[in-house]
């Protein structure tokens, strides 16, 4: 079963929470054993000052492989060169810890515009920041009549920060390359030094739209690192929010795609329908979004009385109108005509980043951390997973439309079976280290976190799915025309507080 | 299969919710900010660009709702607009990244005189969460004057629509004698 990298990183030393810590040499021969096991998947790449981390999943038997290493030096072997998905990873290690990935694909910076007044913020030693910040650098297209087209950081609608820049040639786009960073907050650095309770307000605010995924896997890496047991009450509030949320993002997201075609109709519907559940969502629980309900040792409020009937008559809205307007979608010619074959992603690419959520499932990789490394309570509940081959924007809102249903039927199930008792427990003050995927809207949100001796944050780090999605949508784009930007950007849906941290 | 939804919907009862009360202070103290005749030209229609500016995107759900069918910004003459150049108002949310700093200065050059800056959410308001970090600069205020604060984390579209309409309510009413 175990391939060259998977027995490299399962030799090495465990050190608390399972992860293995390599030695720099072993490290250095793990990008020939990733080549010679192209199943086990690159998930995320961090590092706190002196180590760098890695964690990977072996497709095959969805088994999660931590692994360190020390970079005394201030290097490490680079994974880029054999799994894509690290590129961005490496960028950022080396603008907030210094640490530099020796053979690096790309280290051209990627969080630092040079902007802040120190550089490498996290790592042991931040030094002044004293250049002035420099030009970006693009990768060339190069070709006769080829010319740029430089989009944001402010882009015409409601949407978060980012620069595209694009490379075209008469309509069709050559190459287009996401340039982001410019909502870096500089969150890892404020959970340090704090409690999980007080750090969780960070993992909330990660990105709005996945408050509840992302505070839920910040609490469930919390509770693993203390090995402490949430009440079977609080794991089923947070089930229902997750899927509250998943619900009213699939309808935001349906909506805008088929605005952006230029069809306002099911926009307009669907946004009717997400007010709903948004409206039932702040009477069940306190907060349209449901920011904050989530805290490591349970949920911060229990559910309102008039929360389940609230809930059950906003999903029912939805249930019931989901038929006519998928008939909507499916009918319109002129909206089929814009989605369908629009934003193509290759399987093998897909699969090579090792893309999660719609875009993963649009593309024929079925990973959901729900099913894949289930958690309570989907361990009792399996959830459907419904999964499409065509890789187009079409397939990646169908994945949104099939999931909506699911999600239903799961809420209201969870409803049903409701138990009773407490909705949170103490947290003790100790040492630990723990990490936990839970299934966003957008995909797996992976947490990792280790405590010192008095239970206080010493490193953590957040990962949004958007990490291994970004770079497909520039890879989906290429040889489309740049209208249909707008579609595939919405059918992505990244994340951009997500990944700039 | 559109029209019989269509008809139906344009039978049935209207999905807008009635509009939210407006706080007279709040009025009170936007009329001190702009000149009579600032609002004489603004008139009681504004257009609003909306700049993120580092924000969670919590805030930016907010901001959208505005403009569904249940809210609908439009009814009151506010409508969100594509470039700063078309804006009389800028709503700002995030705590201002430094990385997003010299975009909204070129944003808010770019907004016609006279206008409205409002800070919307805890973090334009002063960071929130997030002040005293490294990289950032703790609400849009550090970069820009900010006529209006909306604070809320994020602001519900009722607290979102009170405020843009104490706006529209300052600009038509008479000045204060200034002191
Ligand atoms: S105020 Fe709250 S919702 Fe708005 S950007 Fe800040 S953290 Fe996000």
């Amino acid at each position: 079963m175990s391939g060259a990298a998977s027995t490299l990183i399962l030799r090495a030393a465990p050190q608390e929470g399972g992860r293995a810590l390599l030695t720099e040499a072993a490290w250095d021969a793990l990008p020939a054993a990733l080549a010679a096991e192209p199943d086990l998947a690159l998930l995320a790449l961090w590092a706190e000052p002196g180590l760098v981390h890695a964690a990977f999943l072996r497709e095959a038997d969805a088994a999660l492989l931590l692994a360190s290493v020390p970079a005394t030096e201030g290097h490490y072997a680079a994974l880029s060169p054999v799994r894509p998905g690290a590129i961005r990873f490496e960028r950022m290690i080396r603008d907030l810890w210094g640490l530099t990935a020796r053979d690096a694909t790309d280290l051209r910076p990627w969080l630092d515009h040079g902007r802040w007044p120190v550089t490498g913020p996290l790592s042991a030693r931040p030094a002044p920041n004293t250049a002035p910040p420099p030009q970006p650098e693009f990768l060339p297209a190069e070709g006769e009549g080829v010319h740029q087209i430089p989009v944001g950081p402010i882009h015409a609608g409601v949407i978060e920060p980012g620069h595209f820049r694009f490379h075209v040639l008469g309509e069709t786009v050559v190459r287009l390359e996401a340039r982001l960073g410019y909502a870096h907050k500089g969150s890892l650095a404020l959970m340090l030094g704090r409690s999980p309770r007080a750090a969780a307000r960070y993992a909330s605010r990660l990105s709005g739209d996945s408050t509840v995924a992302h505070s839920w896997a910040f609490a469930r890496a919390a509770e693993q690192a203390l090995a402490v047991e949430v009440p079977p009450r609080a794991v089923h509030l947070r089930a229902v929010m997750a899927e509250l949320e998943r619900i009213h993002n699939h309808l935001n997201d349906w909506g805008f795609v088929c605005n952006d075609a230029a069809f306002a109709f099911p926009h307009a519907r669907c946004a009717i329908l997400r007010e709903g559940v948004l409206r039932a969502a702040r009477i069940a629980f306190g907060h349209r979004l449901m920011m904050d309900a989530v805290l490591p040792g349970g949920v911060a409020l229990d559910i309102a009385e008039a929360g389940p009937a609230a809930i059950h008559a906003a999903l029912d809205a939805v249930a019931e109108e989901l038929p006519s307007l998928l008939r909507i979608y499916d009918s319109h010619a002129s909206l089929q005509d814009r989605v369908v074959g629009t934003g193509h992603t290759a399987p093998v690419l897909v699969a090579r980043f090792a893309a999660g959520g719609h875009v993963g499932r649009a593309a024929g990789r079925g990973f959901d951390a729900r099913r894949a490394l289930p958690y309570a309570p989907y361990d009792a509940l399996p959830p459907e997973v419904p999964v499409f081959e065509a890789g187009d924007v079409d397939a990646r809102v169908r994945v949104r439309i099939a999931e909506l249903g699911c999600s239903i039927d799961l809420v209201r199930a969870l409803l049903a079976g409701l138990p009773s008792g407490e909705i949170s427990v103490p947290l003790p003050q100790r040492a630990g280290e723990g990490v936990a995927l839970v299934e966003g809207f957008r995909g797996e949100c992976l947490h990792w976190l280790r405590l010192d001796d008095g239970g206080l944050i010493r490193a953590a780090f957040m990962r949004d799915p958007s990490w291994l999605q970004w770079p497909l949508l520039e890879a989906a784009i290429r040889d489309n025309i740049v209208a249909d930007f707008p579609l595939c950007n919405k059918s992505f849906n990244a994340s951009y507080s997500g990944v700039d941290l | 299969m559109l029209w019989p939804k269509l008809a139906r919907n344009l039978l049935g009862r209207p999905v807008t919710a009635a509009a939210p009360a407006v706080s007279d202070e709040a009025v009170a103290a936007l009329v001190a900010r702009l000149e009579g005749a600032a609002r004489a030209r603004l008139g009681r229609s504004l257009a609003i660009r909306a700049v993120d500016c580092g924000s969670c995107n919590g805030c930016e759900l907010e901001l959208n709702a505005l403009q569904n069918p249940v809210h609908d910004l439009e009814r009151f003459g506010l409508r969100f607009v594509a470039s700063p150049r078309h804006a009389d108002v800028l709503m700002l949310t995030g705590p201002l990244t430094r990385n997003m700093r010299e975009a909204l200065e070129h944003a808010y050059a770019a907004t016609p005189d006279p206008k409205w800056v409002v800070a919307v959410g805890d973090c334009a308001v002063d960071g929130g969460v997030f002040k005293g970090s490294y990289a950032v600069e703790g609400g849009a205020g550090a970069a820009v004057p900010v006529d209006l604060i909306i604070p809320g984390c994020p602001p519900a579209p009722e607290q979102l629509l009170a405020g843009l309409l104490s706006l529209l309510e300052a600009e038509t009413e008479t000045p204060r004698a200034s002191s």
